[in-house]
């Protein structure tokens, strides 16, 4: 008996070991494209991290399930979980970087900039929808980066543009509640230029990581009364932010959330006294009646293949976004065989295929997600493709528009993303590659 | 009968004194790091480079820096990654300001301005004891954390927060690929790791065993306790603060101040409390516990072909880890190490255990 247990014993530690050591991964299946899938379905991001991440998979699945694959070409997908965690991202990517991947969507701007230095050397796409660098947009010094969709600056500076349109923000206070670490403070200098320009004063209220503490915070706030909050949170900081908002009397008219603190998970727990809260939309809110969801439902759903828990999870906002991550990830797939000839890709040519996307509006109505996204159209100068936001309210039930679109000012940003991405390279030692050149 | 000095006489004061006075010692040293220099770059993949032994080594060396501090002096810590920090930013500001310096020489003035902020933090050991300068240390963590992430020029006044590592260059070489970065951290650890057995057993750390035992009867025999408890929190800081610049130039890449946070000063208390304390071989064990345990658990499901869910691994990893932990030292409490020397003290008896 004793020694059953021992070969027991003894097999799983070969088993871990063969793991660790990458036996089992040296088998790369020939006929597919890898897309590995960072998640968080634990921890203090897992309410958010949970539906992108049901989301992404859902359409991956589904490409292969509806279409037979990519033009033919099957996809392979595994998740990691990184929970939120910058080691453990780049454990994840080193652990799923053997299985020839062609890009990879982090969900987190800690690993993406931890990524950002390794994916030139493995030839890796890193596609950032909604995420990641802001200063990643010029393509020139960032090869592999993909901000698209918009980024945070984009974000940072359509709030501006739309409290704008409520009256001048000349001596008006906008206090910026924000997640302390790279994702939160990303938005900063560009408020900062903003509040010069406007002549707005600006508040920088930190919260720590995980953001279930903001006392303090909502007390500042309750003292010096600004005209208007910016949430620049993630996880339980965004559904905290809107209780103690509530506790200290806070209006939610005129809070705003950015993109990823504009969702389900961060209203619901404060349920009805959350009514008024307006976050940013990224050009999609929870629509739940596209093709696409019908497909979902149709496809997946139906025949229990899906993945999120719940049906009604489908359609929720980071549930979309997740979704059209992972349309921006195939859709490069796409456009790289439409050029490189229809096989399976490797990462340069899947790199070719982000930098060259042109997603139209009648390609958005194929795709089953009509009034979900915006035009995307990247190119060497412009590795964003797509700059543009809208607001969207939450009624107590339902997220709904109430705003028309935005565009960033490219006038006051592309000088900024240019200095940065410079002053990055010379740290780095890059030669920015001339954009003018590429085809 | 396989471990045994039986026969090995000892005729000079050096071989005496020597670091590893019994042969099998020195044999099973050499060979492993042979094994180490030589054997394991020929065989592991990226991945184990990467992820695995990179980590470990520099952990191995963070925490070896530690047991220093409470194994062998008996001084407790919590602001270890604060020191981490500051090796890391130290390394950082100096490579981006200086960039002429050899890299060897930035990673050694890191550690010395770490051993600097570390001495300054461990002044208060001279009056407080225990818990309470446990708790101090842990005001060094939280002030260390808050200096990195709100005081620009520490961060090159990084938009984000978040400062990544210039190209490794030491000697006109540049450093890149895996298998390099894991012979150079070895070097550093294994150049360091002798370092801090030889000072462990000379005059500074017999000082500092003393004052761990006992420290009215250190003071009693002449062991100056300034002395001693501030050289424990210099050298400790030092070796930290290197593993602090390592961590983050040659593992992380790019980092923010949330890499070396309370839960890192944590992670490296239990590895030196599950490795063993006051062990050198102890603080190397309970990295590889704490670092490479969770990955194991994390792959095991997936190697083994159970569908499991991403979720299901993870909540699995965290209870099966804590499991492992509470019954290591339930089993033995003095650590890992300890359960080495009985396997030693077993071999020296084998075949004939009375």
């Amino acid at each position: 008996m004793k020694n059953k247990f021992r070969i027991k014993a003894a097999a799983l530690a070969l088993a871990a070991a063969g793991g660790l050591f990458g036996v089992a991964d040296a088998m790369a299946q020939a006929k597919e494209i890898f897309v590995p899938v960072l998640v968080y379905r634990t921890g203090p991001y897992a309410p958010n991290g949970v539906p992108w991440a049901d989301g992404f998979v859902d359409y991956l699945k589904l490409v292969n399930e509806r279409d037979g694959g990519v033009n033919g070409v099957k996809i392979a997908f595994e998740e990691c979980e990184t929970g939120y965690a910058t080691d453990r991202g780049v454990e994840c990517y080193e652990r799923l970087k053997s299985k020839k991947p062609v890009a990879f969507s982090p969900l987190s701007t800690g690993i993406t900039y931890a990524l950002t230095d390794k994916v030139p050397n493995d030839h890796i796409v890193l596609i950032t929808a909604g995420y990641g660098r802001a200063d990643s947009v010029d393509g020139s010094v960032f090869r592999w980066n993909f901000p698209m969709l918009g980024t945070y600056w984009d974000g940072a500076d359509i709030l501006v543009q739309h409290v704008k349109t409520k009256g001048s923000l000349k001596g008006k206070k906008i206090a910026l509640v924000y997640h302390d670490s790279p994702y939160g403070k990303e938005p900063i200098p560009v408020l900062e230029a903003l509040a010069k320009k406007e002549g707005f004063k600006l508040l920088e209220l930190p919260v720590t990581h995980p953001g279930v503490e903001q006392k303090a915070t909502w007390l500042q706030i309750r003292q010096q009364r600004p005209d208007y909050v910016f949430l620049w949170g993630w996880g339980v900081m965004n559904s905290t932010a809107i209780k103690e908002a509530i506790a200290v009397g806070y209006p939610r008219l005129q809070m705003y959330g950015v993109w990823w603190a504009a969702a389900e998970p961060d209203v619901l727990p404060a349920e009805q006294a959350a009514k008024g809260y307006n976050g940013l939309a990224l050009g999609h809110s929870a629509e739940n009646d596209k093709p696409i969801h019908k497909d979902m439902m149709k496809y997946l759903y139906s025949k229990g293949k899906g993945t999120a828990a719940k049906k009604e999870e489908v359609g929720q906002v980071l549930y979309n976004r997740g979704m059209i991550s992972a349309i921006l990830t195939v859709e490069s797939i796409r456009t790289a065989q439409a050029h490189f000839g229809k096989g399976v890709m490797t990462g340069d040519q899947v790199r070719w295929g982000a930098e060259h996307l042109n997603i139209d509006n009648a390609r958005i109505k194929q795709l089953g997600v009509a009034g979900m996204m915006q035009p995307v159209h990247t190119s060497c100068a412009d590795h964003g493709g797509s700059h543009a936001a809208l607001i969207h309210t939450w009624d107590g039930e339902h997220w709904s528009y109430t705003s028309g679109l935005y565009h960033a000012d490219y006038k006051l940003l592309r000088p900024m993303v240019e200095a940065s991405a410079r002053k990055y390279a010379q740290e780095k030692g890059i030669t920015p590659v001339d954009c003018s050149k590429e085809k | 009968m396989i471990y045994r000095e039986t026969g090995q006489f000892k005729t000079t004061y050096a071989s005496d004194q020597q670091l590893f006075p019994i042969l099998q010692d020195r044999v099973f040293v050499i060979a492993f790091l042979v094994f180490a220099f030589v054997g394991v770059p020929l065989f592991a993949s990226e991945y184990f480079f990467r992820a695995i032994l990179t980590p470990f080594l520099i952990l191995a060396l963070a925490a070896l820096g530690l047991n220093i501090l409470v194994g062998y002096c008996g001084q407790l810590s919590l602001g270890t990654g604060g020191f981490m920090a500051v090796g890391a930013y130290a390394a950082y500001n100096l490579a981006v300001r200086l960039p002429d310096l050899n890299l060897l020489v930035v990673f050694v003035l890191a550690g010395l301005c770490s051993t600097a902020v570390g001495a300054l933090f461990g002044i208060p050991s001279l009056r407080i004891k225990g818990f309470y300068l446990a708790v101090t240390t842990l005001a060094a963590q939280f002030f260390i954390d808050w200096m990195f992430a709100r005081i620009g020029w520490f961060t090159n006044n990084s938009s984000s927060g978040s400062v990544s590592a210039p190209p490794l260059v030491v000697f006109g070489h540049l450093i890149q690929g895996p298998v390099e970065k894991y012979l150079f951290v070895l070097a550093i650890v294994s150049v360091f790791a002798l370092l801090a057995k030889n000072l462990t057993r000379g005059a500074i750390g017999r000082s500092w065993m003393a004052t761990r035992d006992m420290d009215v009867a250190a003071e009693v025999i002449g062991i100056r306790p300034l002395h001693a408890k501030l050289t424990a929190f210099a050298v400790s800081s030092f070796y930290v603060g290197l593993a602090g610049a390592l961590w983050a130039f040659i593992y992380l890449g790019s980092w923010e101040p949330l890499a070396f946070d309370v839960n890192r000063s944590f992670e490296l208390l239990f590895m030196v409390i599950i490795g063993g304390l006051g062990s050198i071989l102890g603080s190397f064990l309970g990295a590889a516990f704490i670092v490479i345990l969770p990955l194991a658990l994390n792959q095991l499901p997936t190697a083994l072909g159970i569908p499991l869910s991403t979720a299901t691994i993870s909540e699995i990893e965290l209870m099966v880890f804590g499991a492992l932990i509470v019954f290591f030292l339930i089993a033995e409490p003095r650590g890992l190490a300890r359960l080495w020397s009985i396997g030693k003290e077993k071999l020296r008896l084998w075949p004939f255990p009375h």
